[in-house]
């Protein structure tokens, strides 16, 4: 017998139900509306008051109106068929849905459950399996997708029957398994898993111990991010931060993005759904619309949906985790996320913390990131989630709760600043403020010792050296004057400059700049220090100025060129004759 | 929607605020309209038979036994093509003496467009002022305030950009207008002979505050008709934004809401964001492009008003006095137009993205060496030539009286670069320079 319930208040998309049996905090109902079912989550009980945050528009809606609870959390359709999708943050398909406005109450499938896979058996009758084990796969787009053991299944199983290779619907049963106690679950190729909770079933989950290459110099070269690691870009409106994660979305070395657009605008998403199925992924060739999920529950959508996103996102990604893939997951702008728990939280007159955000917010938080990170599955396989999130500060002053909450949680900081915005030094990512945490990881610094070459660690501190002493110096000359300092000063800054114009900045509409390899990073780093390095004479600060200009040009230029093609080498040549002229003298 | 033949009349108000009644009343929906004692009010809160409403000129002389009259359904406004041509007020009553206009009943504040069915903009739309056309491009489908103090003449640009922008319609959105300010636009758009594609909705100083919050919702339902059901361009113009938010403030203090930061709403951002997000580039070709103004309080764009519409629209235009030249010129720092990507080197000349940013750089460079010089210090060769670079560049380019083509703008900024730099100093891809560096 499940619980009804009658609407009896009604305040903006809060509402509250008097409700005829047990109701369940994070339960979902589903509220008649002159026969539209408008979905709601309950929030918060008092009684036999029920209050429900209502996923749709409120309006019309009438004290009397009945409600059906269902049991059941908010939860995501796992299976076959999510590959390439574009979910609203409820993860409706927005594909399905008819019209060109969204209709209030039109909820679509996640896939098509009757679309058929050829099933390959991973396991045989006999075997003892557990939550989130590997019974068999198909073929998704090019995934080897896993069909698991449900993540819900408890303690050890057995399998009493599994299917043999052929084509299934993913409604058909599959496997049939039996628990400790005998009891018997036919399984199919679908589950269902509820959002706010972590999809355990994996082994373990150690430190990050390497990096994963995301194309964007700023961040590969100086912060490098770890595969399974967490990072967050935060940043005023309008300084790329945006722009930054589509960057690593495009080229990050991931062999799955999930992309949640949470409360951001529909003209960047809609970009996306342009680009992608056109670009190729320049390490498979496959387009990059085939290694993507988006999430998009823009800002003019419902601002309980858009809290629910993030979730909905996080939790596809731990699905793909578990059948051992590279998930990238990338979050556009948690901020809004955090607003939404907000704008509920005000509504319930909860005592507010600071800025009005909810007290709790820096547990809910830490709580979101702590769900990234490397496993080690337990068929000795490995899968990973990267959580890269954007946060967009109030006034742009990190000084506020969001941002403070997110740099305890998160493991990178790649700070946009609004002075290198404004002068277009893109990305604006600050070297000075920024930072990776994985750099002082010992298992990251041997991990790049290998890859990149013997010592790599140290060339990144000798860089952030550079620019720091760069900005010192620039400070002095800005106190000073020109000539009120010595010359080293003048070539202190100039050479920060130098890491900041052919290192840092970084076209991202550039077809060859907006991504470079990290062999060509190498390249430049090597290049650029050795250039740093080299004893210089000038008579007056005039000189300097000049020359490091030239320097600043030629490596511009080779960015913009083709790794090692005929121009870059001629490019080369050029450095070389500026730099021994210089050094000669 | 429940249609009800026979209007629910009640008359016994048992609570009042400035803004808000609350009656006991039964079957009301939510957000539905209603009157009390002849005065539009729409419902905001229901709890049990209280039903709480929010009357939008205000409750002064509002007695407990006033008439109060449910319609049974949420704003509305009638569309058809005789709204082309007129003037009304917010609540979509002709105040031109106009004929009341007929024609389909559409709820304002409707849904939003499935993100899976727009459009990418693609679309440039020239207005001939180089602070907008050459450094922040405008793209049909976009939406873009200005960021203006309230003593700047962001009135006269955004008409004159309206009038040059080649739109279908023009539809303006007066939010706590001046009443000589809405008789400016009127003038001008009848000087221009452009009535004809002109509507407004208009709520001036005049008008109560709370009204203004109909304004915008009405505009975009009126733009949505003629985007969709006739595949027009339709150009939205709303000014003042600021106003507009003010009144947000007013109804949620007097709702008892916790404000979140500068006395706003904490749905501030959802708000807005429901407003700018109509602008979109249909499939059928139709678009709404929305031209906003947020005024600044003393230049101040943290505050919560100017920083939130900031993270919501698609850039912001900045016009600031540049006393160098004694005119107002749009601020190419702060300054951005994000779509702008979209047309810049596909529909103009390839070496338009380039050529912008080279000059915005150089006059970064300026504003460096004007700092040195107020400072007492010495400046370099390379200094003076940016300072001389940036007066002529705003002078020439970024002054808001200029009217001239795209391909024009792009030579004389070429021809400055030509005469105050060397090749080394632009840094512009190699490739560009070849063809288009003038000495
Ligand atoms: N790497 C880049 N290269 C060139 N231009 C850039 C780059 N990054 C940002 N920009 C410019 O800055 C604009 C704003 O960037 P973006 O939309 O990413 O900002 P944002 O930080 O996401 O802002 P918001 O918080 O309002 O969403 C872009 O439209 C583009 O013009
Ligand atoms: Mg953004």
């Amino acid at each position: 017998m499940s619980t009804h319930g009658r609407v009896v208040g009604i305040v903006a998309n809060l509402v509250t139900i008097e409700a005829d049996g047990p109701v369940a905090q994070n339960e979902i109902c589903y509220i008649d509306l002159n026969g539209t079912k408008l979905m709601a989550e309950v929030i918060k009980i008092t009684g036999s008051l029920a209050y429900a945050q209502v996923f749709e528009s409120t309006r019309g809606l009438y004290v009397g109106c009945t409600v059906e609870f269902t049991g059941r959390m908010l939860e995501v359709t796992l299976g076959p068929g999510m590959l390439s999708k574009s979910y609203d943050g409820l993860q409706n398909d927005l594909d399905a849905m008819a019209g060109v406005f969204l209709t209030r109450g039109e909820y679509t499938p996640a896939f098509d459950e009757n679309a058929v896979w050829r099933f390959a058996p991973l396991v045989r009758p006999g075997d003892t399996v557990r939550a989130a084990d590997w019974l068999g796969s198909v073929r998704e787009g090019w995934i080897e997708h896993k069909i698991m053991v449900p993540f819900d299944f408890e303690g050890a199983g057995t399998v009493v029957s599994v299917v043999p290779m052929g084509d299934y619907r993913a409604c058909d049963t599959i496997a049939v398994i039996a628990d400790a106690g005998g009891g018997e679950r036919s399984l199919n190729m679908i589950m269902r898993w509820p959002v706010k909770v972590e999809v355990r079933g994996y082994a373990d989950k150690p430190r990050p111990f390497k990096i994963m290459e995301t194309g964007v110099r700023a961040i590969d070269t100086l912060n490098p991010m770890a595969e399974g690691g967490t990072g967050f870009i935060p940043g005023p409106f309008g300084c790329g931060k945006t722009v930054l994660q589509h960057a690593i979305s495009k080229y990050a070395e991931a062999d799955l993005i999930v992309l949640v657009a949470c409360g951001e605008r529909a003209n960047e998403v809609v970009e996306i759904f342009k680009e992608f199925p056109e670009l190729d992924d320049p390490r498979t060739g496959r387009k990059l619309m085939e290694r993507t999920i988006i999430i998009c529950n823009t800002s003019n959508m419902p601002v309980a949906s858009r809290e629910a996103s993030v979730y909905t996102g996080m939790t596809i990604a731990e699905y793909y985790r578990m059948m051992g893939l590279k998930v990238l997951l990338l979050a556009d702008s948690t901020s809004r996320w955090a607003q939404a728990l907000r704008e509920m939280s005000n509504r319930m007159e909860e005592l507010p913390g600071p800025d009005a955000f909810p007290m709790d917010l820096p547990a809910i938080i830490a709580n979101f990131y702590s769900r990234a990170g490397f496993v080690n599955l337990n068929n000795g396989t490995t899968g990973s989630i990267t959580f890269i999130g954007t946060v967009s500060p109030a006034g742009g002053n990190l000084k506020e709760p969001v941002a403070e909450s997110t740099k305890k949680a998160a493991r990178c900081f790649y700070a946009l600043s609004q002075a290198r915005s404004d002068s277009k030094r893109y990305p604006a990512v600050d070297p000075i403020d920024s930072y990776s945490k994985y750099l002082e990881y010992r298992e990251v610094i041997e991990q790049l010792d290998t890859t990149v070459e013997p010592g790599w660690v140290n060339k990144v501190v000798q860089l952030k050296d550079i620019l720091l002493r760069g900005k010192e110096a620039r400070d002095q000359i800005h106190i000073l004057g020109d000539d009120g300092v010595p010359l080293d000063y003048h070539v202190a800054f100039n050479k920060a400059e130098i890491i900041d114009f052919a290192i840092l900045q970084q076209d991202a509409f550039d077809p060859i700049d907006a991504s470079t390899p990290l062999v060509r990073q190498q390249y430049m780093v090597n290049t650029v220090l050795d250039l740093c390095s080299s004893p210089f004479s000038f008579d007056d600060f005039e000189q300097v100025g000049a020359y490091f200009k030239h320097l600043i040009n030629i490596l511009r230029q080779m960015n913009y060129q083709e790794f090692m093609s005929e121009r870059f080498k001629a490019l080369e040549t050029e450095l070389a004759a500026a730099l021994s002229e210089r050094r000669a003298r | 929607m429940k249609s009800r033949v026979f209007q629910k009349i009640y008359t016994h108000i048992e609570n009042i605020t400035k803004a808000t009644c609350t009656i006991a009343a039964d079957g009301i929906t939510n957000e539905e309209m209603a009157f009390v004692a002849g005065r539009p009010a729409q419902v905001v809160k229901i709890i049990g038979n209280r039903v709480t409403l929010q009357i939008f000129p205000g409750t002064r002389g509002i007695p407990t036994d006033a008439e109060v009259v449910f319609l049974g359904t949420p704003p509305v406004l009638k569309v058809s093509d005789d709204l082309k041509g007129r003037f009304f007020n917010a609540y979509g009553s002709p105040i031109d003496n106009g004929p009341a206009v007929d024609g389909e009943e559409r709820e304002i504040g409707g849904p939003s467009v499935n993100p899976v069915r727009r459009m990418q903009p693609s679309e440039l739309i020239a207005t001939g002022i180089a602070g907008i056309d050459l450094n922040n491009t405008i793209v049909s489908g976009q939406k873009i305030p200005f960021f203006a103090d309230p003593d700047q003449p962001f009135n006269q640009v955004m008409a004159e950009v309206a009038l040059r922008a080649k739109a279908d319609i023009i539809i303006l959105g007066g939010m706590g207008m001046s009443n000589d300010d809405y008789l400016y636009y009127k003038n001008t758009f009848e000087n221009a002979g452009a009535l004809g594609r002109i509507i407004s909705f208009m709520n001036t100083t005049e008008n109560p505050p709370v009204e203004r919050l109909l304004v915008p919702d009405m505009c975009l339902t009126a733009a949505e008709y003629f985007a969709l059901d006739s595949s027009a361009r339709v150009l939205v113009l709303l000014s003042d934004m600021t106003l507009y938010a003010d009144a947000l403030s007013i109804v949620s203090n007097r709702m008892d809401q916790i404000p979140s930061k500068d006395s706003m709403p904490g749905s501030l951002y959802s708000d807005l964001a429901k407003i700018y997000e109509k602008a979109a580039q249909f499939p059928g070709g139709g678009s709404i492009t929305i031209i906003a103004v947020t005024t600044l309080s003393g230049g101040d764009i943290t505050h919560a008003i100017p920083d939130n519409t900031g993270y919501i629209t698609e850039g912001q235009l900045y016009l600031r006095r540049d006393t160098d030249i004694s005119k107002v010129i749009v601020d190419p720092f702060r300054s951005l137009s994000r779509l702008k990507q979209l047309v810049i080197g596909r529909k103009t000349r390839e070496d338009h993205p380039h050529l912008m940013n080279a000059c915005v750089r150089l006059y970064a460079d300026a504003a460096g060496a004007k700092t040195k010089l107020e400072n007492g210090f010495d400046l370099t060769d390379y200094d003076r030539r940016t300072l001389d670079f940036a007066r002529e560049y705003s002078r020439e380019l970024l002054a808001i009286d200029i009217n001239i083509e795209i391909d024009s703008m792009l030579d004389t900024a070429w021809h400055l670069l030509g005469k105050h730099f060397t090749r080394e100093e632009v840094a512009i891809k190699q490739e560009v320079m070849d063809t288009y560096w003038v000495q």
